[in-house]
């Protein structure tokens, strides 16, 4: 493996974690929690998904791992504007 | 001061109490629960059974949520219903005065009719107890015999494979949920079961259930076989718990007959969820729907309308993702037709908008893990099942729900070999383009 691809997959988690938010589409959601069990940081997404709000607590690291383990694909990453470079 | 009463403590009670709690902050709310668990994720138990969340997971309500709801709840069930008196009986925990009452009461899983179903051993899938009970007996269990269509059923499949029994799965009819998937679907779910060590058994039913010292050991098939087993899992579908309602009066056929209010043929009385057959003015008939979020949105409308707020419910495009051998799976408006011989009633995660004939051609195109199936109709696209990669899930659903004039797409689209997933998200980002 290259030096580069090595590190290939931090590279592009950084960008995400620089770029989204967790958004819910909750009418695709049964309240399994497997999303909250599976958070690293233990917020509670499925509360966030019965309230139909996206993720903006401060201490999601946007890993993806609610996003990947949703059996419902009730999750997903929505860009956000907040750390998009504006040209000079 | 109001004095509610909601009966159930599943989906569309919970919605009702928080729906009538945004209005009333005063009112008297009586929650009848005979689930000591409280409210929890029902479609939750299929990912308990397969080990990939433990029970307490499962529970939706911490003690801080019941407090901000303020309601009472009260661990039993309804006996009797007194209209009249405006008063349930709840048998040992004495009787509730309402002003205004939802019935949110569910559905329960119908029993096979065999000799034998009483062994220890035969199970369904109904209630959290049941998913406990399934797991423990899984642990001294060898082999399994599961009956049913639907996605009950292969929840149980699936589960007991992931708890490493050795599962046959027998279908009365020649294939898997056929009023719902097309022939490739289904194939598609068998085989992928079949590479999880479940063997399929078409046209194979049970005749009875065998037993040793009131333990299940065997099933003998209709054909005259016998098959050694510890465990027999039923999911031949749901039955609306009806008899309360029956016994008060109310109009009932299969569920409980509501108008687009959610409320039964007493001014007084409100139903919603599993039990609730909802009168649709756009189909002109009365529909039972066993899915999460209609409950959730029935129970929330229903408790508006109790509350003094009228609010008809709509009843939105039948949407259903779920995860069939491992993939998902999303169900959009009417894709199938026809009859399931597996299921003797609606099964649960089913709507019968599901299962409505549309008149429309059916397109297909995709691999083994990647399906698309949209159902066409004149101008408009009727229904679509999408399965494994749900990229194309969100579009569809936007443009089935907006029923968006697709006259321009469709000539692309029953084009021979028409790349079906391409045409539709170009055809999609254009109207999404337009209309904004």
């Amino acid at each position: 493996m290259s030096f580069r691809k090595f590190f290939q997959p931090e590279a592009n988690r950084h960008k995400v974690l620089a770029a989204g938010h967790v958004v819910p589409e909750a009418a695709r959601c049964v309240q399994c929690g497997i999303c909250s069990y599976n958070c690293p940081v233990g917020i509670d997404v499925r509360r966030h998904v019965w309230l139909g709000q996206p993720v903006k607590d401060s201490h999601c690291l946007t890993c993806g791992e609610c996003v990947a383990r949703c059996p419902r694909g009730v999750l997903r990453f929505e860009q956000t504007d907040l750390f998009v470079r504006v040209p000079e | 001061m109001r004095r509610y009463a909601i009966i159930g403590a599943g989906v569309a009670g919970i919605a009702a109490a928080e729906a009538i709690r945004t209005l009333d902050r005063a009112a008297e709310i009586s929650l009848v629960g005979d689930e000591p668990q409280g409210f929890y994720s029902r479609p939750g138990l299929a990912y308990f059974l397969t080990g990939e969340l433990p029970v307490k997971q499962l529970i939706l309500y911490s003690q801080q949520d019941w407090r901000g709801l303020n309601v009472r709840y009260v661990k039993g069930w309804a006996t009797r219903l007194l209209p009249q008196a405006h008063q349930v009986e709840l048998g040992k925990a004495g009787a509730l005065a309402y002003d205004r009452l939802l019935l949110a009461t569910g559905a329960s899983a119908v029993r096979l009719d065999v000799p034998g179903v009483e062994l220890e051993g035969v199970v369904k899938l109904d209630h959290f107890e049941d998913a406990q009970r399934i797991l423990r007996l899984a642990r001294r269990t060898r082999t399994a015999v599961v009956v049913g269509g639907g996605i009950t059923a292969l929840e149980l499949a699936e589960g007991l494979a992931a708890q490493k029994v050795k599962v046959n799965y027998f279908l009365r009819g020649d294939r898997y949920w056929s009023n719902v998937l097309d022939e490739v679907e289904s194939r598609i779910v068998e085989h992928r079961l079949e590479e999880k060590g479940v063997q399929i058994h078409d046209h194979m039913e049970i005749a009875q259930i065998l037993g040793r010292r009131g333990r299940v050991s065997g099933v003998q098939t209709t054909k005259g076989e016998k098959l050694r087993c510890g465990m027999v899992a039923v999911a031949v579908g749901i039955r609306p718990r009806l008899e309360l309602a029956q016994a008060a009066g109310l109009a009932t056929e299969r569920g409980i007959l509501v108008n687009e209010y959610l409320q039964s043929s007493e001014v007084d009385i409100f139903a919603a969820g599993d039990v609730a057959q909802v009168y649709d003015p756009l189909a002109g008939r009365s529909i039972l729907d066993n899915l999460w979020n209609p409950a959730r949105e029935q129970g929330g409308a229903a408790g508006l309308n109790m509350a003094g707020q009228a609010r008809a419910y709509r009843k939105a495009i039948p949407f259903n993702v779920t995860r069939l051998a491992g993939l998902k799976v999303t169900i959009i408006g009417a894709v199938g037709g026809g009859r399931d011989d597996d299921l003797v009633a609606i099964a649960r995660g089913d709507s019968e908008t599901f299962r409505k004939l549309p008149q429309a051609i059916a397109m297909e195109m995709g691999a083994e893990v990647n399906h698309l199936r949209l159902m066409v109709g004149e101008g408009t696209l009727v229904g679509a099942l999408v399965m494994g990669d749900q990229t194309l899930s969100r579009p569809l659903q936007e443009l089935i729900v907006a029923q968006a004039d697709i006259t321009a797409l469709r000539t692309h689209l029953l084009m021979p070999g028409a790349s079906l997933g391409d045409l539709v998200m170009d055809f999609w980002k254009a109207w999404r383009t337009n209309a904004a």
